[in-house]
């Protein structure tokens, strides 16, 4: 158990430091630094005031040390400009050139600062993370038990009416990705002019014009039934149609299995038999898939987050690519990297335990 | 004439633009039906309902792809003046001679046909998601057959490779790779250097594991191959066709390698699973026996013995490549501002949704209805593929 951990965290390291390197690589193409310069500097830099710039601001040079001196495995760099002035990576306005740590990167905790928000990287992730960790947690709350029921259901009993209504269902909600059920729900529910807030509201059954609010700009302070319930169903719809087909899946294998036949023919009653012995055994796979889901709910999450204007972490991974902000990019890139990994291990060793017919090495 | 059209007026109207495609439907439908028994797993199909009906939405998108231009209305582009954000059914003022006389679908944001907008979109997105699928299906067979076959260092290597590329959130890598800044680098050409040799590769090698022994046949199939697989490789992925017929335009081949790039890890992973697990079986053991190559057992005896899952998950990827280039369009990422596809029109309709729903709603649907016919399909095959 413990080598194959240990494995599983090296294997891990190295795919983190791939895949930091891969982002690190393609964010810092030279057309990028040269938009970043006339961003930075001025719209009308000659090319060679651009390089000029580029290699002042620490950004010339080989993309390996410069990866190294950003993940804080080398030394920063450190310049004297034209005017005398040192410059360097680690020195910022509150330290000097002497008392500058040598070694400034995402492992000694500074991720740069960045250029849209006007602060610090970490800073600015850690509040966007926050929100989007309240999104996350109502989407797993809907998300999980919703599917988890369709899919026992469906599967107790293969071929019979609710099975195929439930997987119809399914196969429909599957088919809607976010940015067409967002659109949809929001024409549906949450607009004044068209669907079922109209009519609603001239029956009086509701107080406001709409059932729902078409944006959750507020839910930032506030979050409400009202605000919140349209983005957290957007990206629910997506996942419940998958999670519930693995759960039907397992749950008709284990349903065919010998000791769920012994135990009907020794007179359990189905409900019994379904509760207790095929339940614990069908819910083994949809735990693999609801944890290999998360990779993926960041994806849900970004439209989601773009469509309703909720300020979390994807809006922020959309403001940083849209304004060439490299070093929040590199910070997002991190952030994501590090939740799909830890979810695979998490998946690996929780299937493990999960399973105790699985032995390792 | 009335100056708008009621919902039963307009879904008439458009019931009677679609005509063409009706008619292509019905010759389908009865032709297939006529010699199912012939027709191997294709005419199986239409035993299954589900299969049925899933086939019959992805044929309706196919063929209003393909006549798309009998089918729409007004000129995708063209903007008539008075109707922006029209609701469906308006009445064009003062319509020309030729000019059809109403808006069905409404109005967009810059007055344009909603209706003509969808239908040239289904074109758009037809041309690019089922051949971006099969490069990716190309890419992933050729490499997980002999993955999944041999085994050893080589699996181990592209195993890790294809799971650094899945382990990306989708979205973060189409805003790394699909950029116009990127395209100044030229990394797409380099990528689709290397993916678009796939098929030529696995064409050659197909051929000539069957036929080696045949030398004449042999040099022709490869031949015809090679000329033909180059030809279409240097006008795809350099733009420097000597003829002038392949060409992509530069925001395509991007958005067109980005695509295949992101799926075909899972088909490398798919393959590889499936040979790892027929690789046991007995007509592999006799082949060996018998003396065949390796890659004669893997393309002659094991390929055709995975169809049945591999041409199951092909419907299915080619609607999640739909998604994918919905999403693309939805971020705005590769695609030119005024182009028709379904992502892009939804991401401009989306603005104005609390109002003017219809100019985001309809291409919602469509792309909805177009993956969802394709799960259905895919449905149907697996259950009709099962039963052999």
């Amino acid at each position: 158990m413990l080598m194959f951990v240990v494995r599983r965290l090296g294997l891990m390291i190295l795919t983190a430091l791939a895949l930091t390197f891969i982002v690190f690589f393609l964010t810092n193409l030279r057309p990028n630094l040269e938009k970043l310069a006339r961003t930075e500097g001025s719209v009308r830099m000659s090319e060679e005031a651009v390089d000029q710039w580029i290699i002042q601001n620490g950004h010339g040079g080989s993309v390996f040390v410069r990866y190294g001196e950003w993940m804080g495995l080398m030394p920063g760099w450190v310049l004297t400009d034209e005017k005398g002035t040192v410059r360097g990576r680690c020195i910022t306005a509150t330290n000097t050139p002497e008392t500058a740590p040598r070694y400034c990167g995402v492992l000694q905790g500074d991720w740069g600062f960045s250029t849209f928000f006007k602060k610090p990287v970490l800073d600015s992730l850690g509040e966007k993370l926050a929100a989007t960790g309240w999104l996350m947690l109502a989407v797993m709350l809907v998300m999980v038990p919703a599917s988890l029921l369709i899919g026992v259901l469906s599967g107790m009993r293969e071929g019979s009416r609710t099975d195929r209504a439930l997987s119809t269902f399914s196969i429909a909600s599957t088919a809607t990705p976010e940015y067409v059920s967002g659109v949809i729900l929001v024409a549906l529910l949450a607009s004044p002019v068209v669907g079922l807030s109209p009519l609603l509201a001239s029956w009086g059954w509701i107080e406001g014009k709409t059932l729902f609010l078409g944006t959750a700009t507020s839910a930032i302070d506030d979050i409400t039934f009202w605000n919140f319930t349209l983005p957290v169903m957007t990206i629910a719809l997506y996942g419940i149609g998958y999670i519930a087909r693995m759960t039907r899946a397992s749950m008709t294998e284990v349903m065919t299995a010998q000791y769920i036949r012994t135990a009907r023919l020794k007179g359990v009653s189905f409900g019994a038999v379904v509760v207790k012995h095929a339940l614990r055994n069908a819910l083994i796979a949809p735990f693999t898939v609801i944890m290999l889901q998360f990779p993926w709910l960041l994806n849900g999450v970004v439209i989601v987050e773009t469509l309703f204007n909720y300020k979390g972490f994807g809006w922020t991974l959309v403001q940083a690519a849209g304004n060439n902000d490299i070093n929040l990019l590199l910070g997002c890139s991190v952030v994501a990297v590090f939740v799909v990994l830890v979810t695979q291990l998490i998946s690996d060793v929780g299937y493990v335990f999960l399973n105790p017919r699985i032995r390792l090495s | 004439m009335e100056d708008l059209l009621s919902w039963g007026q307009i879904l008439g109207r458009m019931g009677s633009q679609f005509l063409p495609v009706w008619v292509a439907l019905v010759v389908t439908y009865s032709l297939s039906i006529t010699f199912k028994r012939r027709l191997g797993l294709y005419g199986k199909l239409f035993d299954s309902v589900v299969g049925m009906i899933g086939f019959g939405i992805v044929m309706f998108w196919v063929f209003t792809a393909l006549l798309a231009n009998m089918v729409i209305t007004h000129d995708p582009l063209a903007q008539l003046s008075g109707l922006k954000n029209a609701v469906p059914g308006t009445l064009v003022p003062n319509p020309g001679d030729g000019i059809y006389p109403y808006y069905l679908l409404g109005g967009d944001h810059l007055a344009r046909d909603v209706f003509s907008r969808m239908v040239m979109g289904a074109r758009s997105v037809l041309s690019i998601a089922p051949a971006a699928t099969a490069f990716a299906f190309m890419v992933g067979v050729t490499l997980g057959l002999p993955a999944g076959y041999f085994g050893g260092k080589f699996d181990t290597v592209l195993s890790f490779i294809a799971n650094l590329v899945l382990a990306f959130p989708v979205i973060l890598l189409f805003y790394l790779l699909v950029t116009p800044e990127i395209r100044v680098t030229g990394i797409p050409v380099y990528l689709a250097a290397v993916l678009f040799i796939f098929p030529i590769l696995f064409f050659s090698i197909l051929f000539n594991a069957r036929y080696f022994t045949n030398p004449p046949r042999r040099n022709l199939y490869v031949g015809i191959v090679l000329v033909i697989g180059f030809w279409a490789y240097s006008g795809l992925a350099f733009n420097m066709d000597p003829l002038g017929v392949w060409s992509m335009e530069p925001n395509l081949l991007n958005v067109f390698v980005s695509v295949v790039f992101v799926n075909s890890p899972t088909v490398f992973r798919i393959v590889r699973g499936i040979v790892m697990d027929l690789k046991a079986r007995d007509y592999v053991a006799a082949g060996q026996t018998r003396g065949e190559g390796p890659w004669y057992i893997m393309l002659w005896e094991i390929l055709p013995n995975a169809r049945g899952p591999l041409i199951v998950d092909f419907c299915l990827r080619i609607g999640y490549t739909t998604i994918l280039l919905g999403t693309l369009g939805f971020f705005g990422l590769g695609v030119s501002p005024d182009s028709p596809d379904w992502g892009s029109t939804i991401d401009d309709g989306r603005k104005l949704l609390n109002l003017v729903p219809h100019p985001a709603v309809v291409p919602a649907l469509a792309l909805m209805s177009l993956v969802l016919g394709l799960n259905l399909l895919a449905d149907g095959l697996r259950e009709e593929s099962l039963k052999d």
